[in-house]
């Protein structure tokens, strides 16, 4: 268990609490506007390193490993966003690639417009660029290469970055940098990650915009099931075995925090 | 016409074509084109703009260096007598430039094929800190504050907002219709022209020794092969991408269409003439744990046979396409 059990048991209780006091999650409202049946739903990521909010460069943090470090970049793909509602219906958005970038806090919230009303129990995406968009040439919006995100001596998506410096690392300036790619075979650094809501739901209809909030978590990245020691590794800039290993962490940095409706 | 206004720098482009000169050629029995533009719909001003990007030095980080540096059409779309290209600052690559032609055939490119699609190809060359070391924002960046290429890009794609997506497009555009299918051999083969009796001769032999790799119409098989070069690898070509220990050593099996116009040859260009590669064949085949089996030992030839499959080679030359107005620099012509 990476997740320490006292915070969860305190989580669920939470998450119990606000579920126990919302309006009950199949009365859906019905739309104000003749023939409008979709409404918006808006998604927040807040950067973690554990407990603390990511402050870039000037935080200094310890890993599990107890090698000290700061964060300078930390940017990430999420795409294939899928929405399953309490009858089990799925909305899946259309075109659905997101950088979201530690530096540029206007890309850790955004709005999934044309989202039909309904009260939503889980949602689905993946940490990264699906495989088809890293073989289909020349892409824009977030997928433009010119977002940094992209290798060109061997084509395709870095879908995480994590940059910062630690006296651990043996990399001549103590950098870290770790640029996770691959989106083929077992080369693959692509997870597809489910956050659950625990009980919570995200009613969307003509007047709430839900708002879901996410942690994602940088020690959650560095950690469980392979603690990354500094000295060891610190530099990935290709597919294969380290970006492997940094990606099997990265399955599950992401946990909802909690969900607004209102 | 493109306009002649607000051009004091960049000379004017030459007249634009019949719209009907663009367009995809499919030779007779070649194979379909693996990118035939079906996602990039081909038009007059998308190559005009895919070819003034290729000749344009803007591209570079100090706007000294064109795709075009390192790719001359008078050599193929190569670079004529440079074992290496010098890029920005004078540097050096690593490795041969090799020729643009028939590129909607391949699937991959370079000669490790690290590049999986002709629209991002040019995203190692205008990056690389020894090529053109730009940024692709600061291109995209450059290119929309020309009034020139905004109109260009309007003419294109119907829109002033030049972004990196349609840069690339436009390129592949021009790319992709460098086909090369007009050399003698291709004329021989149309029942139009006869060989001489030593290119006929080196045409039979080729297609003994040669043709399982440099397979006609392509004159590739498209594979990563070991063709003996070195024991110890010092550049591990297709293995550097894939990391398997079979590709260790392997490169792009290369196209010999126009080989005679685009020495010199390897993915080092470490041979200056086609006799140095006939004798490498022969006599200087080297082993190694990737080496390709049919090589092991050398290809045995007499030296006339080597003459001749030189001349055949010669025939491979195709001079239509390295004269085609259409593909000609559109800042000096």
């Amino acid at each position: 268990m990476k997740t320490i059990k006292l915070l969860s048991i305190a989580f669920i209780a939470f998450s119990l609490s606000i579920s126990s006091c919302k309006k009950d999650p199949d009365e859906t409202p019905a739309p104000e506007t003749p023939g409008v049946t979709t409404g918006n739903l808006a998604l927040h990521f807040e950067n973690m390193v554990g407990d603390s909010s990511l402050v870039l460069n000037t935080q200094h943090y310890v890993n599990m490993h107890n090698d000290t470090f700061n964060v300078t970049k930390f940017n990430y793909y999420i795409s294939n966003i899928k929405l399953t509602r309490s009858d089990l219906s799925v909305y899946t958005e259309p075109e659905s690639y997101h950088l979201l970038k530690a530096d540029d806090a206007g890309s850790l919230d955004f709005i999934l417009p044309n989202v039909p009303f309904g009260t939503y129990t889980s949602i689905q995406f993946m940490i990264g660029v699906d495989s088809a968009r890293n073989v289909s040439g020349a892409q824009t919006g977030a997928l433009d290469p010119a977002n940094g995100m992209f290798w060109s001596w061997s084509t395709g998506y870095i879908m995480a970055k994590l940059e910062g410096t630690s006296p651990q690392s043996t990399e001549s300036t103590h950098l870290i940098v770790m640029h996770m790619g691959g989106f083929s075979g077992a080369n693959s650094v692509l997870r597809t990650v489910s956050p659950s809501f625990n009980s919570a739901t995200a009613n969307v209809s003509s007047t709430v915009t839900p708002e879901i909030h996410f942690k994602v978590d940088v020690q959650e990245m560095l950690s469980a099931p392979n603690t990354i020691d500094f000295s060891v590794l610190n530099t990935i800039h290709m597919p294969g075995a380290s970006a492997k290993l940094v990606a099997d962490n990265y399955a599950d940095m992401f946990s909802v925090e909690h969900i607004h409706n209102d | 016409m493109i306009a002649l206004n607000a051009c004091e720098v960049d000379p004017p482009i030459k007249e634009e074509l019949p719209s009907d000169n663009i367009h995809l050629v499919v030779p007779e029995g070649w194979p379909a084109p693996h990118y035939d533009f079906s996602t990039n719909p081909l038009t007059q001003d998308g190559f005009i703009l895919g070819r003034k990007l290729f000749y344009d030095t803007k591209l570079s980080r100090d706007n000294t260096i064109s795709c075009a540096s390192c790719h001359q059409q008078f050599a193929a779309f190569s670079h004529l007598d440079h074992r290496l290209s010098h890029g920005i600052y004078g540097l050096f690559g690593t490795r041969n430039a090799p020729g643009l032609y028939n590129l909607n055939w391949q699937t991959d490119f370079m000669w490790d094929g690290g590049i999986n699609h002709i629209e991002v190809q040019p995203t190692a060359p205008l990056t690389n800190p020894v090529e053109m070391d730009e940024t692709i924002a600061n291109v995209v960046y450059k290119l929309q504050n020309d009034p020139d290429y905004r109109e260009m890009f309007n003419k294109a794609f119907g829109t002033t907002t030049v972004t990196s997506q349609l840069m690339f497009k436009a390129m592949a555009q021009f790319m992709g219709m460098l086909v090369s299918y007009n050399s003698r051999y291709d004329l021989y083969m149309r029942g139009r022209t006869t060989l001489s009796a030593s290119e006929s001769n080196g045409l039979s032999l080729f297609q003994s020794h040669c043709s399982n790799c440099h397979t006609p119409p392509l004159f590739t098989n498209s594979q990563y092969l070991n063709n003996g070069l070195d024991t110890a690898f010092a550049d591990a070509g297709r293995g550097i991408i894939t990391g398997n220990p079979p590709d260790m050593g392997t490169f792009k099996v290369p196209s010999l269409r126009n080989v005679a116009l685009s020495q010199p040859y390897m993915h080092d260009g470490r041979f200056g003439t086609l006799q140095e590669v006939l004798s490498h064949y022969v006599s200087g085949i080297k082993n190694s744990a990737t080496l390709h089996p049919s090589l092991a030992g050398g290809i045995s030839l007499t030296a006339q046979e080597q003459n001749d499959i030189i001349a055949f080679l010669k025939t491979l030359s195709d001079y239509t396409f390295i004269h085609d107005k259409r593909f000609n620099d559109p800042f000096y012509n």
